[in-house]
């Protein structure tokens, strides 16, 4: 199933004008706030009619403004996760999962199982005023998914809660990402939830695309690094749990060697996705010794960005990886990186936060 | 409870009982839909609608009287077709007190409706409609259950109204006993006959009593439309 969006509209002092495909699995619509990307959510929802424009889902056209075909939003077959929930505070939490479930008509098999992905079962008889933002949040993403969606649109849905609760939630949309066979535009200006999530990547800035591709190509790209703003800037390597070591490390195989990080809880063969943060990485041009730094990895240097001030961007490929490392030109010259250039990169071991590691 | 009162005075509250609650429960559903309309939708001419709907509450009650004489009489605009083609007659009779009093009540049940109405966040109603609910099941699902202690707070509101109402009443259908005289209007007949004024102070203690408690019960059911749209 892919999702196809072109979408045109005018607002006073602002266009919209954007084209991307979103395929099965979680694509990002990131950019800050004002880029448009909740005005483009709704617009895919129904909720805001464009002035021109076509959203279909493989077959089944949702909008196309040219044939004047324009689905109304109860017959778009969507699940919309919002940023404040909007549980029915009339309801239940049992009567909000099976509202959209009444709806959509179909069978009730599903109650069970996304009741207990999502770890809902003792919330059932409560009303959503007696729950806490990371409850409301999953009985949310259980109502949009009971709703049988064929497209899933979440807009920022961990945007109000606190880093604890973000941590509680991520696992749960890691799992249904992975059980769900549809399209998930998730909006997010929060790279980290990004890195952890999407495959895929859509960039937005004053309404306009401004790039789009695979989460691992355009994290590591030092091109997109002004797109997506460099204080958040970092790529991530895939690694393979292979030990829980005794001193309170886990060690991760990934394709350039291991690396070891503060226990993760996980079990042994776990397929992880690690966040690097540009400036957490340090190049060396020969194999460091004495360093407190465990991790090190050797790479070879496949871009180089120097920017305007005094830093310079290094997109590395470590193993089948691509890391991004952030360096002041003047290292950049005295190690005098090239594309190319064989280099090994420090990672510390208690930089990289539980946050940034999840499942890909 | 019927010894406290005479034949005549029990007549006039039982009247003004029965028209009280008709005209509550008939003009309830045009109430909401009125409320909705005003509280919702943006179209060319809802001021004029909205100026309508006020209207009964600022012109003196006589004019509207009049106003639904011209109209429903037998032989107003709309009553002689009423009369030809229904055989219904509304002038001079209990059913006109029913009309009158409903147009009376009107703006204050609209206007209570309307509130809570406006007090229903519309990003639930989006959030329904993205769980396949067509308008009319967002409203039946989503904004009724939310607005209900409003809507009856607008009800009891329109029915005291109704037991209150005296101009246009009288002007409309008279002032009949056992046929069109309500509470008001049997008040103000005994205050015409020397020594009436015993009964009309019976009759006044009643009138308060009745008013007294929908203000309260409507400000207590007000009370809870806050605390179920904000959740308990």
């Amino acid at each position: 199933m892919t999702l196809s969006v072109t979408l045109g509209h005018k607002f006073a002092g602002f266009t919209l004008d954007v084209a991307f495909e979103a395929p099965r699995g979680v694509t990002a619509l990131f950019g800050r706030s004002g880029s448009g990307k909740s005005t483009v959510i709704n617009a895919v929802a129904g909720l805001l009619h464009p002035d021109r424009g076509r959203v279909a889902s493989d077959d089944q056209v949702l909008l196309d403004v040219a044939r004047n075909i324009n689905l109304p939003v109860h017959k778009r077959h969507l699940g919309y996760v919002f940023q404040e929930g909007r549980l029915f505070p009339h309801l239940t939490v049992r009567q909000n999962l099976a509202y959209g479930r009444w709806f959509a008509g179909r069978g009730a098999g599903d109650f069970d199982r996304i009741v207990t992905i999502l770890d809902i079962a003792p919330l059932l008889q409560r009303r959503p005023a007696t729950l806490s933002g990371g409850e409301k949040q999953r009985v949310a993403i259980g109502r949009a998914l009971l709703n049988r969606p064929r497209i899933l649109l979440m807009d920022e849905p961990l945007a109000a809660l606190d880093e604890a609760r973000k941590a509680e939630i991520l696992p749960y949309i890691e799992g249904l990402r992975d059980q769900m066979d549809i399209p998930i535009l998730y909006v997010s200006h929060s790279l980290a939830e990004v890195a952890r999530l999407a495959s895929h990547i859509v960039v937005l800035n004053a309404g306009r695309v401004v790039r789009q591709g695979s989460v691992a190509e355009v994290l590591s790209d030092p091109a997109a690094v002004p797109d997506l703003g460099l204080r958040d800037a970092g790529a991530f390597l895939t690694a393979t749990l292979a030990a829980q070591d005794a001193d309170g490390l886990t060690r991760l195989d990934t394709t350039a060697g291991p690396i070891w990080l503060p226990r993760i809880a996980a079990a042994l063969g776990t397929t992880l996705r690690i966040r690097v943060a540009a400036q957490d990485v340090m190049l060396s041009r020969t194999r460091p010794e004495g360093l407190s730094a465990l991790n090190i990895l050797p790479a070879t240097v496949a871009a180089l960005r120097l920017g305007e001030g005094p830093g310079a961007l290094v997109q590395l490929k470590v193993g089948d990886d691509l890391l991004l490392a952030r360096i002041t030109r003047r290292s950049a010259a005295t190690l005098d990186l090239q594309t190319g250039t064989a280099v090994f990169a420090v990672l510390k071991a208690v930089a990289v936060a539980p946050a940034d590691i999840g499942m890909p | 409870m019927a010894d406290w009162f005479s034949p005549g005075e029990w007549q006039a509250i039982a009247l003004s009982l029965r028209v009280s609650f008709w005209s509550m429960l008939l003009s309830l559903p045009f109430g909401i839909l009125v409320a909705h309309v005003l509280a919702r939708r943006e179209f060319w001419g809802k001021q004029v609608l909205n100026g309508l709907v006020h209207l009964p509450l600022i012109l003196p009650p006589v004019v509207t009287g009049y106003l639904l004489l011209l109209t429903f009489g037998r032989k107003g605009s709309v009553g002689q077709y009423l009369d030809q083609w229904f055989g219904i007659v509304l002038a001079f009779k209990w059913t006109g007190a029913v009309l009158a009093a409903a147009v009376m009540a009107f703006p204050l049940m609209v206007r209570a409706i309307r509130l809570s109405i406006e007090a229903v966040d519309p990003k639930l109603e989006q959030a329904a409609a993205t769980l396949g609910a067509s308008p009319v099941w967002v409203f039946l699902t989503v904004t009724l259950p939310l607005i209900l202690p409003g809507v009856i707070a607008g009800a009891v509101l329109g029915f005291a109204k109704a037991m209150g109402e005296f101009g246009a009443t009288i002007t409309f259908v008279s002032n009949i006993p056992g046929q069109t005289q309500t509470l008001p209007s049997a008040i103000y007949a005994f205050l015409q006959v020397p020594g009436g004024d015993p009964q009309a102070f019976r009759l006044v203690l009643v009138a308060i009593a009745v008013a007294m408690l929908a203000l309260i019960l409507s400000e207590w059911l007000g009370r809870a439309v806050a605390r179920r749209v904000s959740g308990p």
